[in-house]
């Protein structure tokens, strides 16, 4: 397996990066950057560190090219190469990382998850109300990992703020089975993208058939994050066997209107990707834009409600004359 | 019978694990008992819909909604009584 990384990958740009990505040979990853600088965003050192421990977890060669962009001193700070257990040789002084990042992290259980939670948002330095959908979106997409996705390192998690933008910028990612097998059993979706169309569905869910859900799932938690992008008129991305969905920017001029379809939103979508062994979920949060919590979930409420009729109503069974 | 949630789940209620153990060891047997049961948010700031979805879905699927006779949401955030009011809205859909 070959990946490069290259000059500049954000959500928005992510696409020849993930095409890049060669998946031919598993018995070496070989890791190659860009020679002079390399800005990431968070869930590209996530997606780095969940193939690392897939291939160091198969015993296979790790190559990991030395860095010489000028910006590698930040992959050493977000504890890249000390989670891959390599030795970059590169040298900082590590700041007090307070109010900007959170380095990388393994989530493996529900108790590293409530300590991650409790130290992540003094971490980010951020006002409860903002606060208040970052925990959220966390705790839903760390606990869909260690409920369905069967992943032997668990959630891979980091995250930054950007103080220009007034964004945080968080990547949850693992090497487990896949969005669409989780959906195989009930659903049978016919390829990886009807998969990641499903999932994003409100009231879907891996354990049943049944629209709500189980006693433990209701299928709402994609559906809750995809919606908090597209009131804050930011990116979301999920990436699993090889499609990709991506949510992209609501324009400003635009009124920001929840859809329960996710294929009737404003989205762009890949469905012959290189495997990616797990899923992939990227999301972009500005600060500034970031609708009040409650008057989400008023919105949340409505679609989420009208989204269910329609599901039920296409499991009515019609009489059928002949 | 009361159930002081901030004592399990501390401010932020997200953990399906606790969700699922206050409800199978506290919150249905008290119900077949007959018994009343107020749960109680005091100091829980927030929820989320899974936490919530995994204390009392599985009671009203399994009772019906008219076991909400019996059922109190005490000292609820309002964002922890939107995200109560989204569950039982759906769980009326289709229980």
């Amino acid at each position: 397996m070959k990946i490069h990384l290259s000059n500049s990958v954000w959500i928005g740009n992510i696409d020849p990066f993930i095409h890049s990505f060669d998946t031919s040979n598993d018995k070496i990853l070989e890791i190659t950057s860009h020679k002079k600088w390399v800005s990431v965003h968070p869930v590209v050192l996530c997606m780095i560190t969940g193939l690392g421990l897939f291939i160091r977890r198969k015993k296979a060669e790790l190559s990991f090219e030395k860095m010489e962009a000028t910006s590698r001193h930040y992959f050493e700070r977000m504890g890249l190469f000390k989670i891959l257990g390599l030795d970059s040789g590169i040298k900082i002084t590590p700041h007090e990382s307070a109010g900007r990042f959170i380095p990388l992290q393994l989530i493996t259980n529900s108790s590293n998850l409530d300590d991650f939670i409790c130290e992540m948002i003094p971490m980010l330095h951020l006002q409860p109300e903002q606060a208040e959908p970052i925990k959220y979106i966390i705790s839903e997409l760390v606990r869909n990992v260690f409920e369905h996705a069967s992943a032997p390192d668990g959630a891979i998690v980091c995250a930054q703020y950007y103080k220009k933008s007034n964004t945080i910028r968080i990547g949850v990612v693992d090497t487990g089975v896949g969005i669409r097998h989780t959906l195989e059993r009930f659903y049978h979706p016919k390829d990886d993208l009807n998969a990641l169309a499903l999932a994003l569905t409100p009231g879907i869910t891996g354990t049943t058939t049944k629209i709500g859900g189980t006693e433990a799932n209701a299928g709402a938690g994609l559906f809750f994050i995809k919606s908090l992008a597209k009131i804050s008129r930011d990116f979301f991305m999920i990436y699993s066997g090889k499609a990709m969905y991506k949510l992209l920017k609501n324009p400003k001029n635009k009124q920001a209107k929840l859809i329960s379809d996710p294929l009737k939103d404003h989205f762009s979508s890949e469905a012959n990707l290189p495997f990616w062994n797990g899923t992939v979920v990227a999301i972009d949060l500005c600060l500034n834009n970031t609708l009040n919590f409650n008057e989400l979930l008023d919105l949340i409420r409505k679609v989420y409600r009208e989204g269910r009729k329609q599901q039920t109503k296409l499991r009515y069974k019609k009489p059928q004359f002949i | 019978m009361e159930i002081k949630l901030y004592e399990y789940v501390g401010t932020f209620a997200e953990n399906k694990d606790i969700a699922k153990d206050i409800r199978i060891n506290k919150i249905i047997p008290s119900l077949e008992n007959s018994e009343e049961i107020t749960l109680d948010f005091d100091k829980v700031k927030s929820a989320t819909q899974s936490f919530v979805h995994a204390l009392i879905s599985d009671v009203i699927r399994k009772n019906g909604i008219k076991i909400l006779d019996r059922v109190y949401f005490k000292n609820c955030s309002d964002t922890i009584k939107k995200i109560i009011e989204i569950v039982i809205e759906y769980m009326q859909d289709h229980s």
